[in-house]
């Protein structure tokens, strides 16, 4: 699950920029013979991966377990049951807060690394790419130990007199643990943001008399808006779809979508159900996913009509 | 506040929330140098018993290499058709292929719970759960993706008039692709390839599902150790990942820096 969405770390462009754009000029039969090569890659994704999910989620119409007999009693099921509604609720709630940490702790760091040069930069930019290079269960078990009873977290927190507080199968490690897998992807779109914000608006700002916390607010902050949508969208899409975190650091009364439609297949057997919870879940990514492009014409139709003001 | 003392704050900040990313990582190998199997961050007798156990235990070791040879054939196949894929898109469609590209970020795109079921009703009927098939299958689905997404970016890069250049001069279709294409673009490959192996070796929500007893790759023999009971072990398994991920991105680091040298000649 958190393996997923890696590519915002993968290096951009590796040769010379500046080529027209590619195949202007290519007679057609050749163009058919490109476009044979998707066929391949197509086909796999297809029959290994689009299949099974459009057939799981056919399921959720098709087979219905007693009292649920036909038509769209799988939904009823969830939809009517409170205690399945409540675990909608948190996993919105928890997708929801984990975004928002991820952009109060990441929009600071983001900004700290396009201000540090060289090897300072390396640095900040290194610990949030290693932690996306490192497998989410290793990293899931470091906090297993970390935040265990008699591990180094409470220790220290029980010398500064605070205390022994539990960490281990609540809220507190399940946040902790998801911010971890999430904080990279919010924080990669931003820097990638923030470094395209010129920052001599900021002087001219300043010299037309704007306090720096207004200059930050009126000027900084909009034209960063793209990479906060960005990450946004990235932290909330992954965080819907949280599985091993919850499942290894969480308690099974605190549970969210994934490990639930996990518990209707595969204990349960119940394929029904499984399958349209799975719908919701896909239904809330697409939605997200749309909010998100939305957004991001918004953007470009209001930076584009701002400089045709200009003119 | 005057705008240094702002600045501290900032740096004090930003240098907790650098400590808390790279915490786990640093963790992982002091865990695993336990003398005893108890769960400890810096174990008091430290040995490297737990790695005897690690190796000389089939379970686990066979799970090592049940992974990396999952990874590598993953890699080979999700590199081989996600440049193929690559190439088809921004050579062959005019405008970006919308249904298409729907399609190949649609494994990246749809929650893992979802294609982890999903994949095991069906493979389930088709007899692949258990064998090491599904998980190649599987994982290659979960890698193209990423192949397509870095070889795009390079492609993208590359004047399609070379191509059109060496065909003037004689070359066939496939000859210009292999002699100029292919060496302006072996930098996203490279990366892609790398992001498939650890696609594939790192994945565990699928292969829990996919995999039985004895066709158990090393993140899912670590997952049901975690759940099951928490066995030691996992400590080592850990490690042995890192230091693989570490020693790959450092191998691919150093093939990036060497080709960019090469092509600076």
């Amino acid at each position: 699950m958190a393996s997923g969405l890696r590519d915002v770390a993968a290096p951009p462009t590796t040769a010379a920029s500046g080529a027209p754009p590619a195949g202007r000029r290519m007679p057609r039969i050749d163009r058919l013979g490109w476009k044979l090569l998707v066929l391949p890659a197509v086909v796999w994704i297809g029959v290994f991966f689009l299949f099974p999910v459009a057939s799981i989620l056919l399921r959720s119409f098709t087979e219905f377990r007693p009292p649920e007999s036909g038509g769209l009693d799988n939904y009823k099921w969830f939809f009517e049951s409170s205690a399945n509604m409540t675990v909608l609720r948190r996993t919105l709630f928890v997708s929801g807060y984990v975004t928002l940490l991820c952009l109060v702790l990441g929009y600071p760091y983001a900004y700290l690394m396009t201000l540090t040069r060289g090897w300072v930069r390396l640095l900040l930019l290194a610990a949030v790419v290693i932690p996306l290079t490192t497998s989410p269960l290793v990293r899931t078990y470091a906090w297993l130990g970390l935040l265990a009873d008699n591990g180094p977290v409470v220790g220290g927190l029980d010398r500064l007199g605070l205390g022994r507080p539990e960490l281990l199968g609540n809220s507190i490690s399940v946040t902790i643990g998801m911010m971890h897998i999430a904080f990279p992807l919010m924080v990669l779109p931003l820097y990638a943001a923030l470094l395209r914000v010129d920052r001599r608006l900021l002087d001219a700002a300043a010299s037309l008399g704007a306090p720096p916390r207004s200059a930050f607010f009126r000027v900084y902050l909009p034209l960063s808006a793209p990479g906060i949508l960005a990450g946004s969208v990235l932290v909330s899409v992954l965080s819907l779809g949280f599985y091993l975190t919850p499942a290894l650091l969480g308690s099974p009364q605190q549970t969210l979508m994934a490990p639930l439609i996990v518990t209707q297949v595969r204990q349960v057997l119940a394929w029904g159900h499984g399958g349209a919870m799975a719908f919701v879940l896909f239904v809330l990514t697409l939605m997200l996913l749309g909010l998100g492009a939305l957004g991001s014409r918004g953007l470009l139709r209001r930076a584009s009509a701002g400089r045709a003001e200009e003119e | 506040m005057t705008v240094a003392i702002r600045r501290l704050w900032l740096y004090l900040l930003v240098g907790l929330i650098a400590a808390w990313l790279l915490l786990p990582a640093t963790v992982v190998f002091p865990m695993s140098l336990n003398e005893t199997s108890q769960l400890s961050i810096w174990p008091k007798e430290r040995s490297l018993h737990l790695y005897r156990e690690f190796f000389d235990d089939p379970e686990w070791f066979n799970a090592l290499i049940r992974s990396l040879r999952t990874a590598a054939i993953v890699s080979v196949l999700a590199t081989a058709l996600g440049t193929a894929a690559a190439l088809g898109i921004v050579r062959g469609f005019r405008r970006g292929a919308g249904l298409i590209n729907a399609v190949i970020l649609a494994p990246i795109i749809v929650p893992v719970v979802v294609a982890a079921v999903a994949s095991y009703l069906v493979y389930l009927r088709w007899g692949l759960v258990g064998t090491p098939l599904a998980l190649i299958v599987a994982h290659t689905s979960l890698a193209i993706p990423y192949v397509v997404v870095t070889v795009m970016a390079s492609l993208r890069g590359v004047n399609p008039r070379l191509e059109l250049a060496a065909r003037s001069l004689g070359s066939s279709p496939a000859g210009a692709v292999w002699h100029v294409t292919f060496p302006l673009i072996r930098g996203g490959m490279v990366v892609g390839a790398f992001l498939a192996f650890m696609q594939s070796f790192d994945e565990v929500v699928i292969s829990v599902f996919l995999a039985s007893r004895g066709s158990r790759t090393l993140p899912v023999q670590m997952y049901s150790s975690l759940i099951e009971d928490i066995d030691a072990t996992v400590a080592v398994a850990s490690s042995v990942i890192l230091i693989l991920s570490i020693v790959l991105v450092l191998l691919v680091g150093v093939t990036r820096l060497a080709s960019a040298r090469s092509d600076a000649r």
